[in-house]
Parts: structure tokens; sequence; C-alpha cells
């Protein structure tokens, strides 16, 4: 990196991707007004995006500040969420209540099967991301086939000539569709009717409070169990794992505390995800969220062993900030839709970066 | 050696049972599913020796980054995305046949090992870590091989038939079709022996690749190499050119890989343009490590035996899901997760091994300390 020398401390200390990216991000939003893309509905899909994904993202932190290198493993909690979400529906609940529920079910599941993968993640110390990965896939197509063999009955999620299987896609329409989102909503169109004044642009933004009050209570206790003495035995078992033994820490309980954290999040992370989109995603669907999560964390200047809250905040906004933004933006001012290339190289480059990170390379 | 002759028959039985147990579990699912999935032996022969000449040259390009330590080599899809180009352009130079063939294997090798020299490049920025780094520079590899064939081709570089091009007016269509190209080398000198069509020249294109191998085991570079997988440290104070010849080890996988896919794709027939190359990674190293091989130690005989097995199970499995359960999806998925399965097992047995022998040479090293300070 000779460019990053030149560069003065405080930027060097951003990072050359970060800068870049956050640059484009700047340039999209500067270009939004000569290219006729409505601002107030892009900044409305960025907030609602964000409401999404943060709690995906905000799972990544356990399992590195434990030492056990990015999360390549966040299908197996997704796994557990859909779980969750499913048996919620097929067990007849409806509306709030299936959330409820699906909170419930799901957790007992990301227990178990965060506790047998922290097991595994235990005894294979310093080859956690490759094997997290092949474990994901693995338990991902284990569970392609469970979708169609287990005894799903309820009417909304099989596939309707057949009568068993689960379909790719289920709405969540009476079920939690939007249900957190829906808390406490701040639309301003309806402020703006209800007190006859005229807000502009500025109608067309609406907030999903309670999406955000539920990612900033859970972010809360993250930070607040970080400050803990378990959190603060964690960070130490994450910056140096024989330092922390000899200081009388049980590395491995530690480590699978913290595997069982980040599966836990993982399920709640796809819940809150799926009630702001609407749809249940089976099958293959898990694997894609794994790059765009990790990569999320990483843009918000996180590394391979260091994570905050402040890291999953700004990385959320950054990643789906660039997701929202390219498409249209790109779209109306070139007429060509590179959204999708970008994404890519933006996600993956940015994972490279923090793999390849001399510093933290060595161990 | 001497002490494991010494060992009675069936210890000995056991430890080879032990030793080959992922082989030993495919051949039990290939024979329980041949006979359910209800193929005749006569369709399942020629399925497989067209499947190995197909595969076999994209499995033997991974054994040179398991010669230098690397691991299994994710990013050897970048020859196959370096083939692929070369492949569009020769289809649009409309170059058919054997010269097409070949102009695309030499067209290859430029793109291919510029793709491995950055991937080898990258993997000694990350050392301890080049299996997943491996596996990420492929994706990222894979946005900007999108980035050329989607936006570059057709508007930058000139493609000049409109049949490949999408109708837009630049970018590659998702299907490429090779028709003048199709099994052209498999044809070459084949031969049919009771209904099964053996392609002799692609087959004497792998020999030669194994020739290659095992002559390359023995000059310098590949004892090199074999030192360094050893031991990076050992090697360094040997004067061996550690970063170099890891770089020259995967260079050597993708160019070689680029070779495969353009056999895979003369013998498909068609360039799936997008897709082509996603999976190929997987299968290969499913393969490889299904034949008996591990992270650190493979032969030529595990990629043999590996491609057998492996698509052997590829093609029983959805017959075999439908017989069970009725539903052939069930039997599609059940083949996805056992090749997942059986490279998670592998990379998992891979590092157990290496922290045992690393906590063996930690309490041995205290055992010495000890001694010395009772001494």
């Amino acid at each position: 990196m000779s460019t990053a020398i030149v560069l003065p401390e405080a930027l060097k200390k951003m990072g050359f991707p970060r800068l870049i990216i956050s640059g484009f991000l700047l340039v999209l939003f500067i270009l939004t007004p000569f290219v006729g893309v409505d601002l107030p509905t892009q900044i409305t899909n960025i907030i609602n995006r964000f409401s999404w994904n943060a709690v995906l993202v905000l799972a990544m932190v356990p399992m590195i500040h434990a030492g056990c290198g990015l999360n390549f493993g966040l299908p197996l909690a997704i796994i557990c969420g859909l779980l969750g979400g499913t048996l919620s529906i097929q067990l007849g609940f409806t509306g709030p209540m299936s959330f409820v529920m699906a909170v419930l079910i799901a957790t007992p599941f990301a227990v178990i099967l965060g506790g047998g993968y922290g097991l595994l993640l235990n005894r294979i110390k310093g080859g956690e991301m490759m094997i997290a990965t092949y474990v994901g896939f693995s338990v991902m197509s284990f569970f392609c086939m469970m979708w169609l063999l287990l005894p799903y009955s309820s009417p909304t999620m099989v596939y309707g000539l057949s009568g068993n299987g689960l379909r790719p896609t289920i709405s969540l329409d009476g079920f939690y569709n939007q249900t957190l989102a829906r808390l406490l909503e701040i639309d301003f169109a309806k402020i703006a009717a209800a007190l006859h004044i005229s807000l502009g642009p500025l109608e067309r933004i609406k907030i999903p409070t309670g999406s955000l009050i539920a990612f900033a209570l859970l972010a809360f206790l993250m930070w607040a169990f970080l400050h803990t003495k378990t959190g603060t035995a964690m960070t130490a078992v994450g910056s140096n794992a024989a330092f922390a033994r000899a200081a009388g820490i049980n590395v491995d309980r530690t480590r699978m505390l913290s595997v069982i954290m980040s599966t836990w999040l993982g399920a709640m992370g796809i819940l809150m995800y799926q009630q702001g989109f609407g749809f249940i995603q089976l099958y293959n669907a898990p694997n894609n969220l794994t790059m765009p999560t990790v990569a999320a964390i990483l843009i918000g200047g996180a590394s391979v062993n260091k994570a905050s809250i402040p890291n999953v905040i700004i990385g959320t906004i950054l990643f789906q900030g660039i997701v929202t933004m390219t498409p249209t933006v790109m779209n109306s001012a070139i007429h060509m839709d590179m959204s999708e290339v970008i994404r890519i190289i933006v996600s993956q480059g940015m994972i490279l970066y923090a793999l390849t990170r001399k510093a933290e390379g060595a161990k | 050696m001497s002490r494991k002759t010494n060992l009675p028959a069936g210890k000995r039985a056991l430890e080879l049972v032990q030793n080959n147990a992922v082989p030993i579990m495919f051949i039990i699912i290939c024979a329980v599913f041949i006979p359910m999935a209800g193929f005749s032996p006569s369709y399942l022969l020629n399925e497989i020796v067209t499947r190995m000449g197909r595969n076999l040259f994209l499995v033997l390009c991974l054994l040179f980054p398991i010669m230098a330590g690397m691991g299994l080599n994710f990013a050897m899809t970048l020859g196959a995305m370096g083939a692929e180009i070369a492949i569009i352009l020769v289809a649009d130079w409309q170059i058919w046949g054997i010269p097409g063939v070949v102009l695309a294997m030499i067209l290859s090798i430029p793109f291919s090992a510029l793709l491995g020299f950055i991937c080898g490049t990258l993997q000694n920025m990350a050392k301890g870590r080049e299996m997943i780094t491996s596996y990420i520079i492929n994706f990222f590899i894979n946005g900007w091989y999108q980035l050329i064939v989607l936006y570059i081709m057709g508007a930058i570089v000139p493609i000049a038939h409109a049949s490949i091009m999408l109708p837009r007016g630049y970018g590659i269509r998702n299907t490429v079709s090779l028709l003048n190209m199709r099994q052209c080398l498999d044809d070459l000198l084949a031969i049919r022996v009771a209904g099964v069509k053996i392609p002799v020249f692609t087959f004497l294109l792998v020999a030669l690749l194994c020739l290659f191998i095992v002559w390359f085991r023995r000059t310098k570079l590949g004892q090199d190499m074999r030192a360094v997988g050893q031991d990076l440290e050992v090697a360094k104070a040997a004067g061996i050119n550690v970063d170099r010849t890891r770089i020259i080890s995967v260079v050597m996988s993708t160019v070689c890989a680029g070779f495969g896919m353009v056999i895979y794709l003369q013998n498909i027939g068609n360039l799936p343009t997008y897709t082509g190359h996603a999976q190929i990674g997987m299968f290969c190293i499913a393969a490889l490590l299904v034949g008996g091989a591990s992270v650190e130690k493979a032969g030529i005989g595990n990629a043999f035996l590996g491609v057998i097995l492996f698509h052997l199970m590829f093609i029983v499995a959805p017959g075999a899901g439908a017989f069970i359960t009725g539903d052939s999806m069930v039997g599609e998925y059940f083949r996805v997760f056992l090749s997942y399965g059986v490279i998670t097992l592998a990379l998992i047995m891979y590092e157990a091994k290496k922290r045992m022998v690393r906590s063996k040479a930690g309490q041995e090293l205290a055992e010495a300390q000890t001694k010395k300070e009772d001494a």
C-alpha cells in the first residue's frame, strides 16, 4: 500500500478501501439531484435496508471478539431463524404473535446448533474461517433436503399441488410482515396530513422505528455485555489466547459462548430481515446473505480480530447505501446497470483486503 | 514402514480403513445407489468415461498447490475464467475445430498466468490462511470477469459476431454455442469398445499431464516446492525463495486449469458464460478429496479414483433419491450435501491433525526444557 503512506494519519487510520467506498457513496449522493433520482425515497430505502440487515451484521461481533474470525458459517445461524419462523407459522400463530413465537422457537435451536458449532470450532483453532464456510454450506444443503422431507403441512407454506415440501419463497402477509417496522412508525406523509401542512419532499420519508429500536436494544445489550467480566474475558481470548489462559480464563468455554451468541444473533437477524422484507426464503437463499454481511462489518472498520458496535452501524449504512444507490443512480446516469458487478467487487475486495493485511495476518 | 509390516493383519486392515474412510464410504454409497437408480451398466460406463475425460485434467491441476503446502486451491476457478475469455475470443474469430481448441489453449495462458500471479501474491500476503483467501479471490475475480465480459466486451474489446453478443449491443450472451468445436478433441482417435466411446486423445493429454507431474516432482523446482510444503521456515533457511516458489505453484495450477477448462468446454459443446466456472472449483476439490486425498497430501491416483467415485455418485443420486423419497430433488440436494460434506470433513481432519502435531511438538519442547532444567 504505497498510496496509504502519503495519506495523513487520520485518513490512514480510516483505511484506504473505506475511504474509497465512503467517497464513492458521497459521489452517488451528490449525483442524485442531477440525474433525477429522488433523494428522500433513497434515504427511506437505506434506512429500511439498514433495519433489515443491522442485526445480522451485529451477529459477527461476538465471534470476531473471541478470535474465531469472520463468521462465514452464517447460514447455520440463518437456518435456526428459518426453523423458528416456519415452525411458528406451522403451529398456527398469526400476526405479531407469530414473530414472538418465531423468536422463542429459534432460540433453543440456536443454542443447540451453535453449541455444536462452537465445539467443532474449538477443535480446529486457527482454521475457523475456511471450516465455518463449509459447515455453513453443509448445513444449508442438508436443510435443503429437510425442507422437502419434514412433515410441514401449513397450506401457506407447502407446494400447492403435491402438498408436501416447503416452497422456496413464503409470503409473510398475515404473519409477521412489518411487525416491528410498523411499531411506532414515523411516516412524514401522515404527519403532514394530520397537521394540514406540506412538508415537501420530506413526506416521502418513512422511518421503521420499531425495527430500529429492536436493533438499538440488541446493540446496547451487546455493548453492555462486552463490558462485563465475561465480555472482557472474551476480548482477552480474542487478542491473546495464551495470555488469557494464563490469566485463568477458560478459553474453550468463552469461545463456545461467543459462537452461541453469534448464532443466536444471526437467527434473530434473519427474523428481523424477514419481517422487513416480507418473505421467508428457503433452500439456497441463506448463502446469499453471508458475503454481504461479512463485507458490511469490514467496511465499517472492523478487522479479522477486532470489531465494535460503531463498526456495525457505519458498515451497514455504507454497504446498504451502496446497494440501494448504485442501481438507481447508475441507471439514471448512464443507462447501464452495473450495480451487481460493483457490489461483488466492493464486498469481495473488502474481505480480501481484511484477510491479506500483514499486521493481522501474523499470529 | 518396517513397523507397519510387524502389525497383525487385523490391525493393518483397520488402519487401511481408517486412512481411506472417505473413498470406502463413497464406494458403499455408490453400491447402494446404483441398483436403486436403475441405470444400465453400459450407460453408467459411458457416462463415467465421458466425465473422466472432461474433468480429470481440471482435478489434476489441484496437485501443484497441495505440493507447495498451500492447501486446496479454491482459486483454480481463475484459470477457468481465463480459458472462458480465450474461448469467447476464439469463438468470435470463428476459428473452429482442432485449431480453435489449440488457439484457445494458447490464448488462455497469458490470462491464467496473470490471474494466477495475482492470486499467488495475495496468498503470500495471507500466509496461514491461504485457503480462505483463495476462496474469496475466486469471488473477487469473478466480479472483474463479469465486468469484462458483460460491459467491456463489445463496447471496448471489439466483438464482430452478433450471435454471441447480447441484443443491447455489448456484453456476451448467457450461452455461447461451441457447436463447431464440440468434442473435436474427444472424437480424435476415439475408439468404441462394446458401445462405450473412449476419447483416446483426451486421455492422452491427461496422461501427458500425469507424466509431467511425475517428472516435475523430481526436478529442482519440484523438490523446492515439496520442501516449502513441508516447512516454510526450514525451506527459507535452506535458501529457497519461498514466496517465488509458492507463486509458481499457483501459476502452474491456474494455467493447467485453463487447459482443463478448454477440454471441459469442448466436451460440453457450449459455454455458459456467467455460470460455467462457478461450481468448477468446488466439484473438482470434492472429487479429489473423495479419492482419498487430504489437504496436505494428494496424488494422481487420488484424482483418478475420486473422479470415478464422485461422478458415479453424482449420476445415480437423483435417481436413488427419487426411489427412496419419491422426489428426485431430494437426491439432487443430497449429492450437493455430500460434496460439501466431504470437503468439510477433509478440512476438519486437516486442521485437527495440524493442531495435534503442534501440541505434541509443544509438549516435547516442554519436556526437553524440564529435562534441561533438571540436569
